[in-house]
């Protein structure tokens, strides 16, 4: 049949690294992992960095083996990874607003619409 | 490539060969999964920013949420996941049409068990403790309305992400229907397989739903 199958074995083994993973991210949750100043504003938070990479890990772990895109082909991936591309253009394109806020040090004409998003900026 | 006559049942005349069939189901299911990419994108990078903006509120309210039904909650859904493989694995390889839905009610049991856990153990306990916005909101410590609008994320959030366990749960017991009545079989299993697709999908939400809203910043101690 077309769909290729995969051993049994192999989805138990992903499915045991899965909650090895979970295990691990939350005990390293627990653990101050420290922070690294970048610049005068902003640090890298290692504690968010660890949780993420294991996060990321993970997913690859259930698109690979579980969504079967290790045996896929090129046009299915070229589909995912643009998905995924479309995301990191709009997390890209809008951290490079919210984290640039203030490296300036003068008002901004959109500063005058804060009062009407109080209390919650 | 030469038609035969009698051509199998399980391919539809439109399509030439049974892997093109299969690549073009697989394919529009991911393409459908690209859009939902980025409907719960937008709901995570509004959340980023929020927690950016509003760091130490954010977390604040994450040391209200309890790591434990969460970290539960997470292995809950990659059983359901694993569970979900072996379905669509024991019709590729022509197990018996019980073995698959074994495995079906088994996924949608574990669907269940993480709906339960999130609503009656989680919800219901913030319903108690008030923090609920809008609804029912009485804390008033440090950071309050930042802890308001944390609270307004992992709602809004879990929610998105519950009803799409719900629609699972529908397609699961649609599927459930289909093995009964003997429809799956290693030549065809198409609806099993882009229904796996897109509840690996939600697994995935969750995956990093988890440490977003219960794990990050949990390491600073304080809380309440």
């Amino acid at each position: 049949m077309s769909g290729h199958i995969v051993p049994v074995k192999t989805y138990v083994a992903v499915f045991i690294a899965l909650l090895l993973l979970t295990g691990l991210t939350t005990k390293v949750s627990f653990m101050d992992l420290g922070q690294t100043a970048i610049g005068k504003t902003h640090v890298i938070d290692w504690n968010t960095v660890a949780a993420l990479v294991i996060a990321v890990a993970k997913m690859l772990l259930v698109v690979l083996f579980f969504m079967h895109v290790k045996y896929s082909s090129g046009l299915t991936r070229l589909v995912i990874v643009a998905g995924f591309f479309w995301l990191a253009i709009m997390v890209a394109l809008t951290l490079s607003d919210v984290l640039a806020r203030g490296w300036t040090g003068t008002p901004q004409p959109w500063s005058l619409l804060l009062p009407v998003f109080h209390p919650y900026v | 490539m030469a038609h035969t006559a009698a051509h199998s049942p399980a391919l539809v005349h439109q399509f030439e060969t049974k892997e093109q069939q299969h690549e073009a189901g697989n394919l529009g299911m991911w393409i459908f999964l690209a859009t939902e990419i980025m409907f719960f994108g937008g709901v995570f990078m509004a959340y980023i920013v929020y927690r950016a903006l509003h760091l130490e509120a954010f977390i604040q309210g994450s040391h209200f949420l309890d790591v434990t039904f969460g970290a539960t909650n997470t292995a809950v859904l990659i059983c359901s996941s694993l569970t979900m493989a072996l379905a669509i694995s024991a019709a590729q390889t022509g197990k018996s049409k019980s073995t698959i839905i074994t495995f079906l009610v088994l996924t949608m049991l574990l669907g269940a068990a993480f709906l339960f856990i999130k609503f009656n153990f989680e919800w219901t306990h913030d319903w108690t403790e008030g923090l609920v916005p809008g609804l029912h909101f009485t804390y008033s410590g440090p950071h309050a309305s930042g802890v308001q609008l944390f609270f307004c994320f992992y709602f809004f959030m879990t929610g998105l992400h519950a009803l799409h366990m719900f629609i699972g749960l529908g397609i699961l017991a649609t599927l459930t229907v289909m093995a009964y009545r003997g429809r799956f079989n290693p030549e065809y299993y198409a609806p099993l397989e882009v229904s796996g697709l897109y509840w690996h999908f939600v697994d995935i939400v969750w995956i990093f739903l988890f440490p977003l809203l219960y794990l990050i910043g949990r390491h600073y101690g304080g809380g309440h």
